[in-house]
């Protein structure tokens, strides 16, 4: 994964456009939205990965699902409600949104209950995808 | 009044709702707080583990928690009751004792 995460350093610095070499990258997201950062660690890094012209695609699974459950409303915690940004990914060509069906069931979810337009694939077929991908970040 | 228990952790995530309800003792109360909330939902394989343990504890799940993640009351396993800060408050005060389960 360091050696991927170099060769796109380096394209940067030479000035070689995403033209050259456009790279599949994945983000996977595993973490329920609130009990710990790394959702919206996770978000900052796919909104900035955005700049780079890369085909960015972003898969949830285990408790990553909450993530897209709509209707969040924080002000009784204090903490800021990140779930309006995943509807703003499209502005930013990102299209590609992944749910595991798997995970979905376990926890009583359907895609009605989320606030983005998702693809949801079975567990072999999410797993495969994840395999197709040049860079793999998780979170 | 016993233990007043609270348990932040998703049962999808740790083991820590299950360590908690094997051991809080009968006529206790347990509050999920945080990410325990999701254990309060329907429909999922926790469902019935809830009803179960409501046999011999009391269960309650904050408000605030529910709300922030987009879990609406009308999915939270009946019988568990819902509670707020000041509820929250109200809980500790009346148990002799609190055990964070973390």
């Amino acid at each position: 994964m360091s050696e991927a995460i170099n060769d796109v350093g380096e394209s940067v610095e030479t000035g070689e456009s995403a033209a050259g070499k456009v790279k599949k990258f994945m983000f996977i997201n595993r973490k329920s939205p609130y009990g710990t950062i790394y959702a919206l660690e996770s978000l900052e890094v796919v909104l900035i990965s955005a700049a780079f012209d890369q085909d960015v695609s972003l898969a949830f699974f285990d408790d990553g699902v909450y993530q897209l459950v709509k209707g969040q409303k924080t002000q009784g915690i204090g903490i800021k409600n990140h779930s309006p940004t995943y509807r703003a990914l499209d502005g930013y060509d990102i299209e590609k949104l992944y749910v595991e069906k798997e995970s979905m069931e376990l926890r009583g979810l359907t895609t009605e209950d989320l606030l983005v337009p998702v693809q949801q694939l079975s567990r072999g077929e999410l797993s495969k995808l994840i395999d197709t991908q040049d860079v793999v970040l998780s979170f | 009044m016993p233990m007043l228990h609270t348990v932040n952790k998703s049962p999808f995530y740790t083991y820590t709702l299950e360590s908690c309800l094997d051991r809080a003792r009968e006529g206790s109360a347990v509050l999920l707080i945080e990410d325990g909330v999701y254990s309060a939902m329907r429909g999922t394989p926790i469902e019935r583990r809830m009803v179960e343990a409501m046999k011999k504890l009391a269960i309650y799940v904050l408000g605030p928690d529910l709300e922030a993640r987009g879990m609406t009351y009308d999915r939270v396993v009946s019988g568990v009751k819902v509670v707020d800060y000041g509820g929250f408050v109200d809980l500790a005060a009346q148990h002799n004792n609190v055990q964070s389960w973390l």
